[in-house]
């Protein structure tokens, strides 16, 4: 079984909240209704809780999701879109309010099980989750890969209810059967050849009772679902006018810089601001106290202090002169990567670990087999390091708040506001604009919390606080560093007998998402005869999180890198051995043998550019309901430099909702893995960050790009998560690639040749 | 009081002569199109064009800005940068889209400098810029065919 929460406990990010029982004395609540009445403007009329219609023929769909880059506003509207015949151009996206019908149930339900899941009783049990979850106030949140999964029938619905109404109207209008009309590109049309565009037909359709059951198109009615539709938010960011949190600029407002307390957990003692205040535009320095800002209350973001000015650089310079005593805390001493890494050693040594998958016996077939395999894998902590670093903008007056911030997670966010500032949830207006990056750093309420505590300090004018980069990089909450011990048994001619991986490292915190640590190696696709798959939780006092694609994060390494040298150990070709074990999993065998033969894998690759030979190397990994093969190109210059030259993809994402989304978010995954291979590592030191800004925690930048191919395969006739599931299997690809031309096996990131 | 030349008109700015330009456009002019990124000349989110030339506005003082043309996003107008934008679209290069004005800036300073790049000159000149997003093969594919397409309509 994979089942990963036995209970209904669902702990939220920042709203910790556990609800039970109860819920089956409830009304059932549609996704479709709710939020009413939606705030419309002049000429605009709601159809229900999704859309709204203008008299200018404008379709107004209404978006929970954050726009961080991953194309969710574009492929959500094609949603609504599709099932309304609206004319694509008369799309406009606005931010949704709070309300339970966004609640996200996809991504809580598949954090509490594993995705593919097997068996009536966890289908069963995910149908409750669900049911319970839309009764939860603020569950809305951008994150698991989950937009697409979550909305896919809702905002369909929603479109063909809007569309149900404009039909019915048209009929009334023209005294005319509903049956004989007929939709398209935001029109009704009747044979006779009576025409009317939505916009002259939605004051009337508002007006009528709510169809009870709309019919849904089949795949092959699909006019946009399907089609490589543009980005929607194209034209705003390439002439400047996007508006990002940091742009948020409500007049009078004040500016915040601050310098957080450079040891974990530590916060500030002391602090001496007479030169500061001296400053020109500085008008207050004060002290931020920790603030919990991860999962389920877990991990503390070090106490602070802050200088508020009327401009960014005067908060900025202020700070430079402001003399902090730190008191670093008891947490700190003697805390270092390289200890912690020990730690995990230790936990590996003296205990089993919590068991996630168990087939067979697998002590027994290790000790029976011929020919047995072990190692020991790592990755360390990584930064998310979006692009926009950490801010919010928070106006706090007459006991209400208005919140300008890039959050993942508006409904915690709005409660970690209210909390700080000590109003209801209710007086607490967000605006959620477009996200500088994410990565899951967002969902984390911490930078809010601390805006919301200065914006106390200003007499009623907006504060805006801006991380520095260097506090964005060393205050983050990290990808966990892991640990895992392999050992593989094979017998004489190969097969492999025993699989049995055991990890170490952070379960992230909060109870409720323990399981999520062997996500992608417990629910393996592989068929090990004999297997164990086990974790154990080691924490401490480094703030941990969720980093694009969490646990598949460092689980595809693991498991793919192993495969691969079971396969060399077995003497057998990588491709191969592979399909061998995934002889019962067609998805996954079609998805290998496919990028296998895109890649060329059975011919030897061209040398580089430079001259240099290059090698091969595969990785399959399946994650948030889709599988993505990947078969790297590398390299190695003539000082021992890694260059991966050509990745190529393909990916089973079930319904292709845009390919040329997709294909954008395989190649950024591509590229946000590959940071973390050829570059990405956090370490501390006396309990401190070491790295501070990007010469030390190093970004791939656009000359170690390589070229990423993609081809999509149409998998199934419901969408997979896609924002994710090209970032597990790159490091795996690279370090096969790098095993298969230079014999050394790599067996930590980043990936360092000695 | 500072006078400063923003995308052909004459501005009057009170910060002090120190500060850096990227913060006197976005919070004095409220030219929010460049961005704050690392502070260091690192990642390029900041870059805007001092004549014609890119530079990092978060390590360039208003004092060294002198008479010289400051040109950002908002004010990037003629032929390359019209072209790229174009090919910025086609090829749907943006993510969430916080880079890219200075991935523009640095791109039409390239075309500007060298209308024939090659691949090699385009990560060269391109590799200041970061972006988390990944969404350098794009970049990459929309300046070749931007360059192109300039190629094609002089001859």
């Amino acid at each position: 079984m994979h089942i990963k929460r036995r209970h209904f406990l669902v702990a939220t990010t920042g709203a910790a909240g556990a609800l039970l029982v109860g819920w089956l004395a409830m009304p059932p609540r549609q996704r479709l209704l709710g939020a009413h009445p939606l705030p419309t403007a002049r000429g605009q009329t709601a159809l229900n809780g999704w859309v709204k219609v203008g008299t200018d023929d404008s379709v107004t769909v209404m978006m929970s999701q954050a726009e961080m880059g991953q194309g969710a506003h574009t492929g959500l509207a094609m949603l609504l879109a599709e099932e309304m015949d609206a004319a694509w151009e008369s799309v406009r996206l606005e931010q949704a309010p709070l309300d339970r019908i966004y609640n996200n149930q996809a991504a809580i339900v598949d954090a509490m099980f594993a995705a593919d899941a097997p068996g009536v009783l966890v289908r069963a049990e995910r149908r409750v989750a669900r049911r319970i979850l839309r009764e939860i106030p603020d569950l809305s949140g951008t994150g698991g890969s989950s937009s697409i999964t979550d909305q896919w029938l809702p905002l369909r619905e929603a479109g063909a209810a809007a569309r149900a109404l404009l039909l019915a109207a048209a009929a009334q209008q023209w005294q005319v059967a509903v049956a004989e009309c007929r939709t398209a590109a935001g029109r009704v049309l009747h044979p006779s050849g009576r025409s009317a565009r939505y916009g002259e037909l939605v004051p009337l359709a508002g007006r009528l009772p709510l169809p009870r059951h709309v019919p849904l198109k089949h795949g092959a009615q699909f006019r946009l679902i399907g089609q490589p539709l543009l980005r929607l938010d194209n034209a705003a960011k390439i002439d400047g006018s996007a508006q990002y949190a940091i742009d948020a600029l409500p007049p009078d407002l004040l500016y915040a810089s601050l310098v957080m307390c450079p040891s974990v957990g530590g916060r500030a003692a002391h602090f001496d601001a007479s030169r500061a205040l001296q400053l020109a535009g500085v008008r207050k320095v004060v002290k931020l106290d920790p603030v919990a800002g991860g999962f389920g209350g877990a991990g503390t973001t070090a106490g602070a202090v802050a200088a508020i000015a009327t401009t960014p650089f005067q908060a900025m310079r202020a700070l430079e002169v402001v003399r902090i005593e730190w008191d670093h805390g008891p947490a700190a001493a003697g805390l270092s990567s390289d200890k912690l890494l020990g730690e995990l050693r230790h936990a590996l040594d003296t205990h089993a670990g919590h068991t996630r998958l168990q087939h067979g016996d697998v002590d027994a077939a290790l000790r029976a087999a011929p020919r047995t395999l072990r190692a020991e894998y790592r990755v360390p902590f990584l930064a998310h390091a979006p692009m926009e670093p950490l801010n919010a903008t928070v106006q706090f007056r007459d006991g209400s708040a208005t919140v300008w911030a890039a959050t993942q997670a508006p409904g915690a966010a709005r409660a970690a506001v209210a909390r700080v500032l000590g109003i209801p949830a209710q007086r607490v207006q967000i605006h959620v604009p477009f996200l500088g990056g994410g990565f899951g750093r967002r969902y984390l309420t911490d930078c809010l919390q601390q805006a919301a505590a200065l914006a106390r300090e200003t007499g009623g004018a907006p504060l805006q606080l801006l991380w520095p980069r260097e506090q964005d990089i060393a205050h983050d909450y990290f990808r966990p560093a892991f640990l895992a011990r392999c050992e593989a048994g094979l017998d004489a001619t190969g097969r492999l007998l025993a699989w049995k991986m055991t990890t170490a490292g952070s379960s992230l915190g909060a109870p409720s998402f323990a399981d999520m640590a062997s996500d992608g190696a417990a629910n393996t696709a592989y068929a090990f005869p004999n297997a164990r798959v086990a974790h154990q939780g080691v924490e401490s006092a480094v703030p941990v999180g969720i980093w694009r694609s969490v646990s598949h994060s460092y689980n595809a390494f693991f498991v793919e890198c192993f495969i691969d040298e079971a396969a060399a150990a077995a003497g057998q070709d990588p491709v191969r051995f592979r399909a061998g074990l995934l002889a019962d999993n067609a998805r996954y065998l079609r998805v290998l043998e496919r990028v296998a033969q895109l890649s060329e894998w059975a011919t030897a690759p061209a040398a580089a550019a430079d001259g240099a030979r290059c090698a091969r190397g595969i990785a399959v990994h399946g994650a948030f309901g889709s599988i993505v093969g990947q078969v790297a190109e590398v390299s190695v210059t003539a000082d021992g430099q890694i260059r991966v030259h050509r990745v190529v993809c393909v990916i089973d994402c079930g319904l292709a909702v845009n390919p040329n989304l997709i294909r954008q978010q395989i190649e950024g995954a591509v590229a946000f893995g590959l940071s973390a291979v050829l570059h990405g590592e956090i370490t501390l030191e006396n309990g401190q960050v070491r790295q501070s800004n990007f010469h030390d925690y190093v970004p791939l930048r656009m000359f170690e790009c390589p070229q990423i191919v993609t081809e999509i395969i149409q998998g199934a006739d419901t969408p997979g998560g896609i924002g994710e599931c090209g970032t597990p299997p790159i490091a795996p690809a690279v370090a096969n690639a790098v095993f298969a031309l230079t014999g050394q096996r790599l067996r930590s990131l980043p990936l360092k040749l000695t | 009081m500072t006078t400063l030349r923003v995308n052909d008109q004459q501005r009057e700015v009170s910060a002090a002569p120190e500060t850096p330009l990227l913060w006197v456009l976005r919070a004095e002019l409220r030219l929010t199109g460049t961005k704050y990124g690392c502070g260091r000349a690192l990642c390029g989110a900041c870059t805007v064009h001092l004549d014609g030339q890119a530079i990092r506005s978060c390590v360039t003082p208003l004092a060294a800005v002198g008479a010289r043309a400051v040109t950002t996003i908002e004010g990037l107008g003629g032929e390359p940068a019209q072209s790229l934008r174009r090919c910025w679209t086609e090829l749907d290069v943006v993510q969430c889209g916080y880079c890219q004005s200075g991935q523009l800036m640095a791109a039409c300073a390239l075309l500007a400098a060298n209308p024939h790049p090659s691949d090699a000159d385009i990560d060269a000149a391109m590799s200041g810029n970061i972006c988390r997003c990944g969404t350098y093969p794009r970049i990459r594919a929309a300046i070749r065919l931007a360059a192109a397409r300039l190629a094609a309509h002089k001859s």
